[in-house]
């Protein structure tokens, strides 16, 4: 992901015989005042929470009382016998093996078919670029009424050509699926941003010279356009997978991890330890972050995993 | 709009017509030919029309709704045409909901978050692109690590600093942990490095200090990635949902438009009518910037994907 920005080569110029004096009049004190404000900033709300974390997954604790017990791993033991969070794993995981890579095949074929200048293109990149400023509530309501099982629009066109009804969030079978549409609505127009941009950055003499070799467009898009396309499609698994395993809002809202629990994602059931049942008094603070940290670990094994494997797949030009 | 010399997604130049004397009739080939053109039309419409079409759906089934009568949107099959266009939907939604209260707060808090954000960013990515002072490649790595880390997982601390700080139930708790992002300093840093570090230097032999080279010579040629930085900023803002649903818990003054949007819905589960204007008023802004400032968009997501 990020890179360092080219600091390496310039690091700090060890301290010369310095003086105090020159020190404070120096580069030094003008830097660390100009990065001061947002650092301590960032370091309260992001990087201690990443410590006190861990901590409390060690601990017994409430949100609200001031009860803070050791109990070693008693949290992370707890984890694998708690049934409801073995569901909330399998359904986060079923949505991030849906929503990845259905979102990043769709976006991949709309750029490619956005990539070009015909009338009306303004239209079509503004019509899937809308959805990507729309809330995730004000986006749940639209699909709360969509979806209606009673007085929805989708039942009433599906029911032309002869399909449903359907009960959409509110059958247990569906529930999954009709999130994965939504959210596949709401985030194709970022994930087509990144691929129209690099798919522009697809030098067109490439596939010229391909199609004068006598090479098929189809042949021409996986052997040439698809490989130049590997860091956009790496970054795009990347974000999508991380953004997938914490889902929230979505849930929250439109099924509250319904029905009978089959929507239960995993930051979803953390928020249900610790707010839901936590501000009602249970000290389930400190189990709630014993998850989420696990979580924070699974996050990061598999960004880490993704980047190991586009290492030897990825090519990446200049 | 955009002209296509220099918006960042421009129309691809591959797509002229040219013709190669090479391709033999009938083999399917790179280059468009006016033989396969059995259509008037370009046939990517065929795919184009109807997904811009079902794309706007959603929106445009909540405008239908947002204009009729409370008995007309509880019919099946749905009615499509209102008989009449009932504008008063979105009065008594502003009459009967505390939708003002909402939108301010929202507002306040967008714009002190996007202001602050827009400076202490500006300061800090100076400083770790230009001066050389002791931990910077430290300290940068470290807040890139964060990066990493969504609120998500960490939501419990944070809440836990937050209440320690006697910020929750107010607005300072959704103004306060958010005064600085990772991600402006992280872009900010990037365009920095790319502006030519001539002029600075000519104006630092002149004597001039740090902070007047940063607003006079920076700043000035740095307005199109402050641009970005203020969208995508006002972007998560103003349709933040997780962290004011946990930190404002019982003052319904301090409510955002996203929950009060959500409480809303909840209260008013069959007045579909009254929901759906709610919902269209909320997003009316977002829209806004985004139509007006459509190229600040596309580059921020298109930069922060492909520099990421």
């Amino acid at each position: 992901m990020p890179d360092d920005g080219g600091l390496n080569g310039s690091s700090v110029a060890a301290p010369a015989p310095g003086r105090l004096r020159r020190l404070l009049t120096s580069e030094h004190l003008s830097g660390w005042t100009f990065v001061l404000p947002a650092v301590i900033l960032i370091v309260v709300f992001g990087l201690i929470p990443i410590a006190w974390g861990l901590i409390l997954s060690f601990q017994k604790a409430g949100l609200i009382s001031p009860e803070r017990e050791w109990v070693g791993f008693e949290n992370y033991a707890r984890i694998a016998a708690d049934p409801k969070a073995r569901q909330a794993a399998v359904n986060t995981i079923v949505y991030t093996l849906l929503f990845v890579p259905i979102s990043i095949l769709a976006s991949l074929l709309v750029a490619h078919a956005l990539n070009r200048r015909i009338a009306l293109i303004r239209f079509y990149r503004l019509a899937v670029f809308i959805p990507v400023v729309t809330s995730t509530i004000a986006t749940g309501i639209m699909f709360l009424w969509l979806f209606d099982k009673n007085f929805g629009l989708a039942n009433w066109a599906l029911g032309k050509i002869g399909i449903g009804p359907f009960g959409f969030f509110e059958d247990p079978d569906q529930a999954m699926v009709s999130l994965v549409i939504m959210t596949v609505w709401g985030w194709l127009g970022f994930d087509t941003i990144i691929y129209l941009a690099a798919l522009q950055g697809v030098p067109p003499e490439l596939t010229e010279a391909a199609a004068i070799d006598g090479a098929s467009r189809w042949s021409s898009f996986w052997r040439i356009t698809w490989p130049m396309l590997g860091p956009a499609t790496l970054l795009l698994v990347v974000w999508s997978t991380i953004s997938a395993l914490q889902l929230f809002d979505e849930v929250f809202f439109v099924t509250h991890g319904g029905p009978l629990g089959r929507t239960s994602v995993v930051v979803f059931y953390v928020y249900r330890l610790a707010f839901e049942q936590g501000l009602g008094g249970l000290s389930l603070a400190g189990y709630a972050a014993a998850i989420a940290y696990v979580l924070f670990l699974v996050i990061l094994l598999l960004t880490l995993a993704q980047f190991w494997l586009a290492r030897r797949v990825v090519h990446y030009t200049s | 709009m955009t002209t296509p010399a220099t918006s960042v997604i421009t129309e691809s130049p591959a797509a002229e017509t040219r013709v190669d004397p090479r391709t033999l009739p009938g083999e399917v080939g790179m280059v468009e030919r006016p033989r396969r053109r059995f259509l008037p039309f370009d046939p990517w419409h065929l795919f184009l029309a109807p997904l811009a079409v079902v794309w706007l759906v959603p929106l445009l089934w909540m405008v239908v709704t947002s204009l009729e009568t409370p008995s007309e949107t509880l019919r099946f099959p749905p009615v499509l045409w209102p008989e009449s266009l009932r504008f008063g939907n979105y009065l008594d939604v502003v009459r009967d909901s505390a939708f003002g209260t909402w939108f301010w707060n929202t507002t306040v808090v967008t714009v002190t978050v996007v202001s602050s954000n827009l400076v202490l960013c500006t300061l800090a990515a100076y400083a770790f692109a230009r001066i050389r002072f002791l931990g910077r490649t430290f300290v940068y790595f470290v807040l890139l690590a964060t990066l990493m880390v969504p609120l998500q997982v960490v939501l419990i601390p944070t809440f836990l600093i937050a209440k320690d700080l006697g910020l929750l139930d107010h607005l300072g708790a959704l103004i306060v942990p958010n005064l600085a992002s990772v991600f402006g300093i992280f872009m900010l840093t990037q365009f920095f490095r790319t502006l030519p570090i001539e002029l600075e230097e000519a104006a630092r032999i002149d004597g001039a200090s740090r902070l007047s080279i940063l607003l006079r010579i920076v700043v000035p040629l740095s307005l199109p990635a402050l641009a970005t930085l203020a969208v995508i900023q006002f972007l998560w803002t103003w349709n933040d949902f997780l962290w004011p649903l946990v930190t404002i818990l019982t003052n319904q003054g301090a409510f955002t438009l996203q929950l009060g949007l959500a409480t809303f819905q909840g209260a008013h589960q069959t007045q579909w009518h009254l929901v759906a204007a709610a919902n269209l008023m909320s997003m009316v802004p977002m829209i806004v910037l985004f139509l007006a400032a459509q190229r600040a968009f596309v580059r921020g997501i298109a930069t922060q994907g492909l520099k990421g």
